[in-house]
């Protein structure tokens, strides 16, 4: 990897050498490296692209990273990852993808990402997805999601989308058993000609299974955002949604959050919110000694901390 | 020392134009502490934003330090060392109690000093910092980081909108040491727009604002006793009830 690659990995994964624990790096639709520990096996597919994620019952406090970065312009790689998490395993798994694009041509990478976590198991998954470079040629990211959740495994889910990714279209699905917990926090910024869409559906399918969605966005420019989170309960459950989004400039922003009791115990709720920034909240940074330009960019901050 | 020179603040009303602020001009030297009072709608709080830059008057000056501010913005006041705490603050999604804090004091501030000044505004500390500044804290909560920024800031002029508004009896005891405090040091100016007997008796001066002009301006020896005994406190209207049963 060059130097623009390890700057697009630093933004994506926070990595600025190799990691501690397994990992996984893919560049330009091509392994770039990898390590495996005692506790996590990583093996590449032979039938399609992609790789198996394989953590052995128990693991703790181990890490697996798997950034995917793109320099080469016109690319359109595809990646199917499957995650399977042992009984009563805790691990942090982060992946992500950026694209550094030079040239006039899409680059475009589609992670497909299957999670299996076994009874007990807990994962906190971290997606940071960027793009950047001098090229007009679009960044495209549509990742897809699917997570399946056995009695009292639980993930939290943090996907961040930074800037630069010119279009993208995530789906995100995820069942969780009883006493599960699917937590995902959403952050999304885009600019300029951008679009952003956001699909969700959780399904919460046991008894004493909780889900939690947390969307904050902020559409500036003439970009494009469109978020249809939905929370099915089939069981004694509970579940909440929740979007939040800043507009503004041109931008055009439309929250379709939905919730879908399927039984009487079924208890969810739903809030979505688009507004501009507060002008008191400007105000009141400035009276601290910020300009316009320094509170709002403050405030957009927090927004998406 | 901080001169206004004959500001006024005219609205445009259904009946025409409408004087807030009508022809004041008020000197406070440095390091006094000096409470405004008077009635609602007076405009007390008019004066208080103008000399902010919250508010942009029709006519007058506003000196501060000997230079002439009434051009400057908001961002170039408060770096000119003038500092506001909102009557009614606003809320932040995602930004922190210590985050703000620290934009208050322009820089990182070390633990042990984000709590100091939330103790000086009776918060306890480590339930607060790491808090964030949106609907879920309460109206005197959101008061009292409101204040608490003001403190962080250590500006030399520090103007306060009826800091008692919503805050209960205990941290309204810590908050009147803590004026106390600043004055004591006499390192900064402080104005206080008050109705509270308690603050008003911190005071050096005490300014009487109503219809939009100064009624009265001196020391609290003077103002006081009046306050207290003729009614100077008495809503706008007092003056055309009197006349309705007069007629």
């Amino acid at each position: 990897m060059d130097k623009t690659e390890w700057k697009v990995l630093k933004e994506i994964a926070e990595l600025e050498k190799v990691p501690q624990g397994a990992y996984n790096f893919r560049l330009n639709g091509q392994l770039d490296g990898r390590q495996t520990t005692e506790h996590i096996d990583i093996v590449s597919k032979t039938d399609k692209p992609g790789i198996d994620i394989l953590v052995k019952p128990g693991t703790r406090g181990e890490s697996v990273h798997i950034p995917v970065v793109l320099s080469q312009t016109g690319l359109h790689d595809v990646v199917y990852n499957d995650f399977y998490i042992g009984e009563g395993a805790e691990v942090d798994i982060v992946a992500g993808c950026g694209i550094h694009n030079t040239g006039c041509e899409t680059a475009q990478h589609d992670g497909i990402h299957v999670f299996h976590l076994a009874k007990g198991a807990k994962v906190r998954y971290v997606e940071r997805h960027y793009g950047e470079g001098p090229g007009t040629g679009e960044n495209v990211l549509n990742p897809k999601t699917e997570v399946y959740l056995e009695e009292g495994a639980s993930i939290t889910m943090e996907m961040t989308q930074i800037r630069g990714v010119d279009s993208t279209v995530r789906d995100t699905v995820c069942y969780v058993g009883p006493g599960g917990e699917c937590v995902i926090n959403e952050k999304l910024l885009t600019d300029g000609a951008q679009s952003a869409e956001s699909n969700m559906e959780i399904v919460l399918q046991g008894a004493g299974a909780t889900g939690r969605v947390v969307s904050r966005s902020v559409a500036k420019g003439d970009s494009v955002q469109v978020f249809r989170p939905c929370m099915t309960g089939k069981d004694q459950c509970f579940g909440h949604v929740q979007c939040d989004s800043i507009i503004m400039d041109r931008a055009k922003i439309k929250s379709i959050p939905a919730i879908d009791a399927q039984s009487v115990d079924a208890q969810l709720i739903h809030e979505a919110a688009i507004g501009r920034i507060a002008g008191d909240q400007i105000l009141k940074l400035m009276t601290l000694g910020l300009t316009e330009e320094e509170a709002e960019e403050k405030i957009l901050e927090g927004f998406l901390q | 020392m901080l001169e206004i020179q004959n500001l006024c603040y005219e609205v445009e009303g259904e009946e025409g134009r409408l004087g807030i602020l009508r022809d004041v001009s008020l000197t406070i030297p440095d390091g006094k502490l000096v409470v405004i009072t008077g009635p609602n709608g007076g405009g007390k709080t008019t004066l208080a934003r103008a000399i902010m830059g919250l508010v942009t008057p029709t006519a007058g000056k506003i000196i501060w330090n000997g230079q002439d501010v009434t051009a400057l913005d908001v961002t170039g006041r408060a770096k000119a060392g003038i500092s506001y705490a909102f009557q009614q603050p606003a809320r932040f999604k995602g930004l922190k109690i210590g985050d703000l804090l620290e934009l208050a004091a322009g820089t990182v501030l070390r633990h042990d000093e984000q709590c100091q000044y939330l103790t000086r505004v009776g918060l306890c500390a480590n339930d607060y910092i790491g808090r964030e500044m949106d609907a879920s804290l309460s109206g005197g909560e959101i008061k009292r980081v409101e204040i608490a920024t003001v403190l962080a800031r250590r500006a030399p002029l520090m103007i306060f909108d009826e800091p008692e508004a919503g805050i209960d009896l205990w941290s309204f005891s810590q908050l009147t040491k803590t004026f106390q405090a600043i004055h004591d040091q006499g390192e900064a100016t402080l104005i206080v727009i008050s109705h509270q007997e308690r603050i008003i008796d911190l005071a050096d001066e005490i300014v009487l604002v109503s219809k939009g002009q100064v009624s009265a301006h001196g020391p609290k020896a003077d103002i006081l006793p009046g306050l207290l005994s003729d009614g100077a406190m008495a809503p706008t209207c007092y003056g055309k009830k009197e006349a309705e049963t007069r007629g």
